[in-house]
């Protein structure tokens, strides 16, 4: 017979997942807001051009997706993330249910990491799914184009679908770092408000801590920073400098946030419900 | 037959800030029984459990089961299962899915028992119904069908039949005591005096955290002596006959109530009926009045009559522990 393990607690997170409401509110948002950006640049004239590619997204559709993650980046994408990575523990607690599923086979431990796998890939498809929808309704209102990089030069439609690929991995580096932080609120504050609302303070204090005088020089390592590492991709030759340094900045606040939600989790009294 | 008992605490306590909840607890529960953790609410009676199945992490002392402890391993409830509190279950799933998510994280062997445990439990008509629509006493069955899935040999059950209408409450008795006639050991706690009294062997009775009587429900009874009820022509002769007689104790006579004393024996009594009918008093009734299970509990529970202090730290405990205790 085999034993269940973190795999089993995990494909069962996701069935959980399909079940609730709100898991559809965010990958609905997630669908939904580059769609009405597409909508909006099609019946507008003129384009944001305060932001990278927003002067290019009536040339190539190519651009949409990489728009979307800049406006998205301060507290849209955190705020899906929050939705299912906050309330992912928490509502075990609301629901009374972590007596019913750890006191069955599969250690804590398990149940922890099969929680933060399933939070994981919610935020890993919200991102997916906002590129593709992005990238498609760009391509239908303003073609598949070359896209200009950054650095001036301009790149074929095919390779510039490789680079918005790749700049989608590369902003999920921040996005699961946001999500780490939401699962160790979601197991502290056993509350999925409170879980919510505080990493959407949290992504938005990160934003304005540069602004305090004395305290640019943290720009780099701040959370909100690696948001923007993908533009790295999109330079001619690649900058890996920011892309490399968002992943340890990343891995910084992720893992001290696991190991510490993970060591709640493990310790704590399971009292109520 | 297994070699450890399916529960022994020992010194198990439990203390939130400066409140003692479980109380130098020690306790065995042996194969084959079934045994009645009975106190007033707040007694403690549900935090003990939780350690049991490893919810809680004790203060000091142990909990074992079948020899394991489960505060370092899931592998020791392998032969557990029960509930504590209000069994809880995934209000957006149906009680089908929750079964089989819980027979999933027990491995595959307990999804093949999942329609088995629904017949048992007379859920299978609503099993595919939310549980978000269920009743009380439905979740109540669907939370032994959760249990029974893992096949256990030991059955922690924590006040089953509360919120239970009486139909509901003599079908979980029957479960139980069938439970029981197969085979499985079952601990269950209770403040329902006449639940513990039909279904229970073994007792133990927590007050304020700590244990004030372990052993057989007979023996309990026994401790208590003869208690004799007696009604006569004239009471007042009977009582000056009853007086510091020896064998007769705790005389007593409320209203026009029959007159209650305590034998040491069936001679103290026999010479009592032969005193009577000397001193004209002509016998009606004279008959054993045994002290039910609810005088015992009360005796052992009200004894300090600190009813403020209890409720005090009732409160507290509320506080502390998010509403269990």
């Amino acid at each position: 017979m085999s034993r269940p393990g973190t795999l089993t607690v995990y494909r069962w997170e996701l069935r959980k997942l399909r079940a609730q409401k709100r898991t559809y509110l965010g990958l609905g948002a997630a669908v939904l807001v580059p769609i009405v950006f597409s909508v909006a640049v099609a019946i507008q004239p003129g384009e944001p051009a305060d932001v990278p590619f927003g002067r290019y997204i009536n040339d190539t559709g190519l651009a949409f997706p990489l728009v979307t993650l800049l406006f998205g980046s301060i507290w849209f994408y955190p705020l899906i993330a929050a939705l299912v990575s906050g309330d992912i523990v928490a509502n075990e607690d609301n629901n009374g249910t972590l007596k019913t599923i750890l006191t069955r086979s599969v250690e804590r431990s398990q149940v922890f990491f099969g929680k933060v796998l399933a939070a994981f890939s919610y935020s890993i498809l919200a991102i997916i799914l906002t590129g593709v929808v992005a990238t498609v309704a760009g391509i239908i209102v303003s073609g598949f184009n070359p896209i200009p990089t950054l650095s001036g030069t301009l790149e074929t439609p095919e390779r510039g679908l490789l680079l918005v690929a790749g700049s989608l991995a590369v902003y999920l580096m921040p996005i699961l770092a946001i999500s780490s932080f939401a699962l160790l609120l979601s197991t502290v504050f056993r509350n999925s408000a409170a879980a919510v609302v505080g990493t959407l303070m949290f992504s938005l204090l990160l934003q304005l801590v540069v602004i305090i005088p004395g305290l640019d020089g943290l720009q780099p390592y701040l959370l909100s920073t690696q948001f923007n590492s993908w533009q790295g991709l999109l330079r001619t030759p690649a900058d890996w400098d920011p892309i490399i340094r968002a992943a340890w900045v990343c891995a910084a606040y992720a893992i001290p946030s696991l190991a510490i939600a993970l060591t709640v989790f493990l310790r704590r009294d399971v009292a109520g419900g | 037959m297994s070699e450890q008992p399916p529960v022994a605490l020992r010194g198990l306590t439990k203390q939130y800030g400066h409140i003692t909840a479980v109380d130098d607890v020690s306790l065995t529960v042996n194969e084959g029984d079934v045994f009645g953790y009975l106190g007033p609410n707040g007694a403690g009676k549900t935090t003990s459990l939780r350690m049991m199945l490893g919810l809680i992490t004790p203060t000091a002392g142990e909990a074992r089961v079948f020899g394991h402890d489960p505060q370092k391993s899931v592998d020791a409830l392998a032969d557990v299962a029960g509930f504590v509190e209000a069994p809880r279950f995934y209000p957006y799933l149906d009680g089908m899915t929750n079964l089989r998510l819980v027979a999933a994280l027990d491995g595959n062997e307990a999804k093949t028992r999942i329609d088995e445990a629904l017949d048992v439990v007379e859920l299978t008509g609503r099993a595919s119904d939310k549980v978000g629509g269920y009743s009380h006493g439905m979740r109540q069955r669907l939370g032994i069908a959760a249990a029974l899935i893992r096949r256990p040999k030991l059955l922690l059950l924590d006040e089953p039949a509360t919120g239970l209408d009486p139909g509901g409450m003599r079908d979980m008795r029957a479960l139980i005591a069938r439970l029981s006639a197969e085979g499985m050991t079952v601990m269950l706690s209770s403040h329902l005096l006449a639940e513990v009294e039909e279904l229970c062997n073994r007792v133990a009775i927590v007050r304020s955290g700590r244990i004030v009587y372990e052993g057989e429900l007979d023996e309990l009874r026994a401790t208590a002596g003869l208690t004799i009820r007696l009604r006569t022509s004239d009471d007042e002769v009977a009582l000056r006959v009853l007086s510091d007689r020896r064998g007769i104790s705790d005389v007593t006579r409320r209203g026009a109530a029959p007159i209650q004393f305590r034998a040491a024996d069936e001679a103290a009594i026999g010479e009592l009926s032969r005193a009577l009918a000397d001193s004209g008093a002509l016998i009606f009734e004279l008959a054993p009045s045994a002290a039910t299970l609810e005088d015992l509990f009360f005796e052992l529970t009200e004894g300090e009559g600190d009813a403020q202090a209890e409720e005090k730290r009732l409160d507290e405990l509320s506080d502390l522990t998010g509403g269990e205790q």
